[in-house]
């Protein structure tokens, strides 16, 4: 499989008053050619932070202290700020979270979106880039979109919103679309009307997708592959159904135990993951899950554990799958993958 | 639109009328007249100018009679200066106090606005403290001051500017600076917290996501979103800056509107302070009516409707 985007030990930092706020602290992983993978993980976790590295549009102080971004086997740490412009919007876009302040209030959708045309194709002639504007509007399925396209941001619903912020992402046919919660800020009907829309143009392009959300339930719809952040490290990597049917590390058991069942006692709690994420300025020196994790044992709290492969495509990051850890209280005990 | 349009002159109309009557009202309730000077004047004197001018009348026909001039663009003659009438004050001060004020305010917008937009690229760095140390000097410093000193420097020690009047071009450097030395400071700085906070919003995120270059990003998504607190605050600058101030008028002898203003007022000139308030009463009305026009201009999520 060729990789698309080949992330390795990825390290950004926020340099504020009260310290180095370490928000990714070294992280790897890939992104296969026409996959789509899922990153989750609550807020704080440096999901969002990951993807902006990616792009390099950390604002701030934000600053990549370390490790190596590659797309299409292109070393993106490093580059000039003109080089990246060029890489920026056309072999990775990104669609954000709010759909509602994403677009510029002074200017037509039509035109936002044909900058991103011009900025990458200065030798299209307006009408050129207004037809295109045309067809991308058509992809994303915004109706009339010979007269959509003059309409100003606040003249849209937010759906309406995203699919054009989705169009400009798509604008330059991008081999990497990232995606950060765009369906957040959206209803439940619109949604999954997004959801549908980016898979079959997904389809349709053969792209792949960074699909960063808190949602599992959005995870299971569009991703093939989750990665689960917590406390700026990836504490698992697995397959989708593997996600679900047989996590490995404690704090995905506690990400799905906490997910509510349609069909439950309705006097039933929900059950929440006790506790509060890590502080990033000291971030633990042990597994930074081991405060709020029902199985921590002592050296949780001292020792970041490695990363285990428990087969395929399978890794998690957790003691417990260490070949000495103990069985009695073990949760993984007889499961696929543990070890025996 | 069109309706809009006669809504707002009609609510304009009314504005003024009641700036006008809340003016002639307090004028009167203020003690003292005219007429009032330290020279005992006899009693029959007093009658026969206070019927020369009217002044025995009730006082709602002085103010409908007022009115009824106003409406004629006849401001009534000057109580305090025989033979003149406020339109020859206006007439004649306007000239001077105007062109002062377009001088000064394409001087604030050519410095006040690239200082903001620097200050706030540069932020935190010694360009940003530079200018906004300047800046507060410009608000905190009374024009007065400023004036004086560049008097003594540039006119009197160095000798390259006139000391007074505006008989050349040269005359009006020093009142410029002087009175464009607050609006500077005052827009800079509400420039520069403007283009700080839209570099920080979303949508700029987006442009920068597009692979387009800094410079495009400022000039093409964050200027016109920075720009629309400060035109907010541009109307009642402009029609202060074009309505004369009377203390650099006054140090720059320039005869312009706004020694007429106060002396009026201390003279109890009721047709002059009457003129003078609703004339600049206009000004600012007008100009604020511009600029909410122009707002709909950069804005389009503003419609009148």
């Amino acid at each position: 499989m060729e990789h698309i985007l080949e992330v390795k030990d990825l390290q950004t930092s926020f340099l504020t008053s009260s310290g180095e706020v370490k928000a990714v602290r070294g992280v790897s992983f890939f992104v296969n050619k026409g996959e789509s993978v899922g990153i989750v993980g609550e807020s704080g976790s440096g999901k969002s932070v990951t993807s902006l590295s990616v792009m390099q549009l950390l604002v701030g102080t934000g600053k990549i202290i370390g490790g190596s971004v590659k797309l299409n086997g292109r070393e993106l740490v490093g580059l000039s700020p003109k080089e990246m412009r060029s890489i920026r919007g056309k072999e990775v876009a990104m669609i954000f979270q709010d759909p509602m302040t994403s677009l510029n209030p002074l200017i037509p959708v039509g035109e936002q979106v044909g900058e991103m045309l011009w900025s990458h194709d200065k030798s299209l002639s307006k009408a050129q880039r207004e037809e295109r504007v045309i067809d991308l509007f058509r992809m994303v399925r915004i109706p009339e979109p010979e007269t959509r396209l003059k309409s100003f941001p606040h003249e849209f619903s937010g759906g309406m919103r995203q699919r054009v912020m989705i169009a400009m992402a798509l604008a330059c046919k991008p081999d990497l679309l990232i995606a950060d919660e765009p369906t957040t800020a959206l209803d439940v009907s619109i949604q999954d009307q997004i959801l549908k829309l980016m898979r079959s143009i997904q389809k349709e392009m053969g792209m792949s997708i960074m699909f960063i959300t808190h949602d599992l339930g959005v995870v299971a719809e569009l991703c093939s592959r989750v990665l689960v952040m917590y406390g700026g490290l990836i504490m698992e990597e697995a397959n989708i159904y593997d996600v679900f049917e047989n996590p490995l590390h404690p704090y995905t058991m506690g990400l799905i135990a906490s997910i509510p069942d349609i069909n439950q006692d309705k006097s039933k709690k929900l059950q929440p993951i006790i506790g509060s994420p890590p502080d990033m300025v000291h971030p633990p020196e042990g597994c930074p899950f081991a405060p709020r994790c029902p199985y921590a044992c002592r050296i949780c709290l001292h020792q970041l554990p490695p990363v285990f492969s428990a087969g395929e495509g399978h890794k998690s990051r957790c003691w417990l799958l260490a070949g000495d850890a103990p069985s009695s209280g073990n949760p993984l005990k007889g499961r696929k993958g543990a070890k025996e | 639109m069109a309706r809009y349009l006669v809504k707002r002159v009609l609510i304009m109309i009314l504005t003024l009328f009641m700036i006008a009557l809340l003016t002639f009202c307090l004028m009167h309730v203020v003690p003292g007249s005219p007429f009032t000077s330290q020279k005992q004047v006899s009693q029959a004197v007093l009658d026969a100018l206070n019927a020369k001018y009217n002044l025995d009348d009730p006082l709602w026909k002085q103010f409908v009679d007022y009115m009824i001039g106003v409406l004629h663009f006849d401001f009534g003659p000057s109580y305090k200066y025989t033979g003149k009438t406020v339109n020859d004050f206006i007439e004649g001060g306007m000239p001077y106090s105007g062109t002062l004020g377009l001088i000064t305010l394409v001087f604030v917008l050519l410095m006040s606005i690239p200082m903001g937009i620097v200050a706030a690229l540069r932020n935190g760095k010694w360009q940003d403290m530079l200018l906004m140390f300047l800046a507060t000097l410009g608000v905190t410093i009374p024009s007065f001051v400023i004036a004086t000193g560049l008097l003594y420097i540039f006119s009197f020690k160095l000798g390259w500017t006139p000391v007074y009047g505006v008989d050349s071009w040269k005359g009006y450097i020093l009142p410029m600076i002087a009175m464009g030395g607050y609006s500077i400071s005052f827009l800079a700085r509400l420039m520069r917290s403007s283009l700080l906070e839209v570099m920080g919003q979303d949508y700029i995120r987006t442009a920068r996501a597009k692979g387009i270059s800094e410079v495009r990003i400022i000039w093409k998504h964050a200027l016109r979103n920075a720009l629309i607190p400060v035109i907010t605050v541009l109307g009642p600058t402009i029609a202060n800056l074009l309505t004369g101030s009377f203390v650099i008028e006054k140090i720059f002898a320039i005869p312009g509107l706004g020694g007429y203003f106060v002396n009026s007022v201390t003279q109890r000139d009721y047709t002059t302070i009457m003129g003078m308030t609703i004339f600049y009463a206009t000004v600012l009305i007008a100009m604020i009516f511009i600029v909410d026009i122009f707002y709909c201009l950069i804005d389009p999520r503003i419609k009148y409707e």
